[in-house]
């Protein structure tokens, strides 16, 4: 273990010495689209159907491999996310998952308080975060200019790798990989997950992969950020108040200078 | 407390004198608020209070985010997310907290280079500039600390590459590496005792902060012309100066709402804009991060530890010299450190008899450079070590040392100086024509006027 870890400390300290040759902009040469997600920019807002939706192609689609394993079943009912009636949130966990009861010492169905599971069996990486985890967007010499106009871009990467599958595939030391227009490297161990009319939405949208792709995306930014729209609200009072308070004291200095500057105050 | 002659505070009620016998502490805050403030100030002066406001905001924050976190390498990533899912207004409070930092630095960076610009440093302030540059060294210290708290994989590459650093210290480095993080590896103790520092330092750096503010009320502030305040008379010392209360309280409160009306913006609207993505990646000491990238304040420095690489001559001739105790990772180090151990020397090295760089027609256009220089080099920081950027940051890093080391004591002996006007109040008079009762004058535009 121990030897395990000097191991590690001496990579890190090869990878300070010379970090690999790729960082940010143009490091992969991956095709991520900017798609025009509601909840961008300072006014955006989540579409609750549209996470509803995403919920759904969640359950179908990716739950057997992902994980949500930070995100508490209950929040499906919070105000600013998918918004589910309580009694709808109930069924919902109990119809989909189990969980491990270590007071009973079995499984049992799982209840609104409840975390969604912590799926680790194919190896998949955990999503709960993943929206905040990747960014999209960097910008020319790493200087971030394009994420400050077009954001992080962490939902339209998902969105380009879920639609980015070119059909090619191959097999390298006993494993399938497919090859991916967004995924760093260019091949991806995931087959592709999403086939159209795979779910039949309750609301008659069209289920494509382009629709299903953006509704997960749009429900995967929400198990990440499911503040936001509470943050975004804050953030607009604060800057209001702060504005006001500004020209208040603005004002306040002006008059207070007045004399010593020999300048009249006409306010 | 300071050498400016002024209204001391007299207590005047019973009471008021009998506990100014006992503990003069109204006194103390009545003299220190009243202190005698260079009238000519401009903008650059604000900045103290953007700092103050900055620890307050991040020890108040801090406080309470503790009373959530769990620090411990299994519960510590899950925690954080707890504040920011559960907790009430937890995600508000971990976004003040997280960019709070970033304000931090923003704030001490334009600070700094006001003192280096306008000669802050100089003769009487030493000790006010060295203490000031040991909060700085906190400030680095609390922050790194706190990066490693929420447990992501910058949080765990980042440490193991910065405490990697005190690894490269010839005979004991090993030692104090494995010291410093409580075994082999970073690792739960490593957590532990950072939580514990990071919990502790910002108390430190409050306490050096009233040593820095004590320090400057002493000497009094320096000021745009760097001509010093006059001390004769009480009469004269109020032709160049008003009292901090209120005159600048309000000046410094009115910068700091336009300030935070920018911070709340990024807060509210982008609050992971500094960030690095990979922090919302639960740390896996098997997986290590494509690069390793430090937060957007430590990228010059980092720039300059990764540009003495072996292939430098001075690296290869001073690894020769010292019969290879000092490699080329040693030397990363020391420069690094020296980097900011120079800046804190200014003021021995700055030989000229002028304080303020206003009237040095010389040093404006190094220390400009000085400023393209710490943005290179930030920029520099955050891009992969290879050609052109190698050849860059060696550069830009040779002109930082270069500034201090050389431009500096050069300047004083060749360069020219233009005159400073005589007293704080001609160049306030000369921006605002003096006070005729109250018609409306229209200020000067030229100050050379």
């Amino acid at each position: 273990m121990t030897q395990m870890f000097k191991k590690l400390a001496l990579g890190a300290a090869l990878a300070l010495a010379l970090p690999a040759a790729s960082f940010a902009a143009g490091a992969y040469d991956t095709k991520i689209e900017d798609v025009a997600f509601s909840f961008e920019g300072p006014f955006g807002t989540y579409d609750v159907n549209q996470l509803q939706r995403g919920l759904q192609v969640f359950t179908e689609a990716c739950a057997a491999c992902h994980g949500l394993k930070q995100v508490p079943i209950r929040t499906l009912g919070d105000e600013g996310g998918p918004e589910m009636p309580m009694d709808q949130v109930r069924v919902y966990a109990s119809n989909n998952f189990e969980v491990f009861d270590v007071e009973l010492d079995d499984f049992r169905p799982a209840i609104p308080t409840d975390h969604f599971p912590a799926v680790t069996a194919a190896g998949a990486p955990d999503l709960s975060l993943m929206a905040k985890a990747r960014a999209g967007f960097h910008g020319p010499y790493g200087l971030g200019i394009n994420q400050f106009f077009r954001g992080m871009g962490g939902a339209e990467y998902m969105y380009s790798l879920l639609t980015g599958y070119t059909g090619e595939e191959k097999m390298e030391a006993g494993a399938m990989f497919w090859e991916n227009t967004a995924f760093p490297g260019g091949w991806i161990s995931m087959a592709p997950p999403l086939f159209d009319e795979q779910v039949e939405y309750a609301d008659g949208t069209v289920a494509s992969v382009e629709q299903m792709s953006k509704d997960v995306s749009a429900f995967l930014m929400w198990t990440a950020e499911p503040k936001m729209m509470a943050r975004k609200q804050v953030g607009f009072v604060g800057v209001l108040f702060l504005t006001v308070l500004s020209v208040l004291l603005y004002l306040t200095n002006k008059k207070l200078w007045a004399p010593v500057k020999g300048k009249r105050f006409e306010g | 407390m300071s050498g400016i002659p002024y209204d001391h505070y007299e207590p005047k009620t019973g009471g008021e004198k009998w506990l100014h016998r006992r503990l003069p502490i109204v006194g103390l805050l009545y003299n220190t608020i009243m202190i005698p403030t260079p009238k000519n100030l401009n903008w650059m002066w604000i900045w103290g209070i953007v700092l103050f406001f900055c620890l307050v905001l991040q020890i108040v924050t801090g406080i309470v985010l503790a009373m959530h976190y769990t620090p411990h390498v299994d519960l510590a990533f899950a925690s954080v997310e707890h504040i920011m899912r559960n907790v009430n207004g937890g995600h508000m409070l971990r976004y003040l907290h997280q960019n709070g930092a970033s304000l931090f630095f923003v704030a001490v960076y334009i600070h700094i280079f006001r003192g280096l610009y306008y000669g802050s440093y100089k003769a009487p302030r030493e000790i006010t500039w060295i203490i000031g540059m040991l909060i700085y060294l906190l400030m680095m210290a609390t922050a790194f600390m706190g990066y490693v708290l929420p447990w992501g994989q910058m949080s765990f590459w980042g440490a193991t590459v910065i405490t990697g650093l005190f690894g490269a210290i010839p005979f004991i480095g090993e030692g104090l590496q494995t010291w410093l993080l409580g075994g082999p590896a970073v690792g739960n103790a490593t957590l532990n005792r950072f939580f514990s520092l990071h919990y502790l330092l910002p108390f430190v750096i409050l306490g050096l902060s009233i040593v820095h503010i004590w320090a400057f009320h002493t000497t009094g502030n320096n000021n745009p012309t760097g001509v010093e305040v006059r001390r004769g008379s009480k009469a004269e010392a109020e032709k160049d100066t008003l009292p901090f209360w209120p005159y600048f309280v309000i000046k410094d409160l009115f910068a700091l709402a336009v300030v935070l009306l920018i911070f709340w913006a990024v807060v509210g609207f982008m609050p992971n804009y500094l960030g690095h993505p990979d922090n919302y990646i639960e740390a896996d000491p098997l997986v290590t991060p494509a690069h390793i990238v430090p937060e957007w304040y430590f990228l010059p420095f980092y720039a300059i530890l990764r540009a003495f690489t072996s292939e430098v001559w001075v690296v290869q001739f001073v690894s020769f010299i010292t019969g290879g105790i000092i490699d080329a990772k040693f030397f990363g180090v020391l420069a690094m450190f020296g980097a900011i151990l120079v800046m804190a020397l200014a003021p021995w090295l700055d030989t000229s008899s002028v304080r303020s760089g206003r009237y040095r027609p010389m040093f404006k256009w190094w220390f400009a450079l000085l400023i393209i220089d710490f943005m290179v080099l930030m920029w520099l920081g955050a891009m992969p070590a290879e050609e052109p950027y190698a050849t860059f940051s060696l550069i830009a890093s040779a002109y930082w040392f270069a500034y201090f080391l050389i431009i500096l004591p050069i300047l004083g002996v060749i360069e020219k100086p233009e005159q400073p006007p005589e007293t704080i109040e001609e160049d306030f008079n000369a921006h605002y024509a003096p006070n005729t009762g109250g018609t409306k004058t229209m200020p000067s535009v030229n100050p050379a006027d």
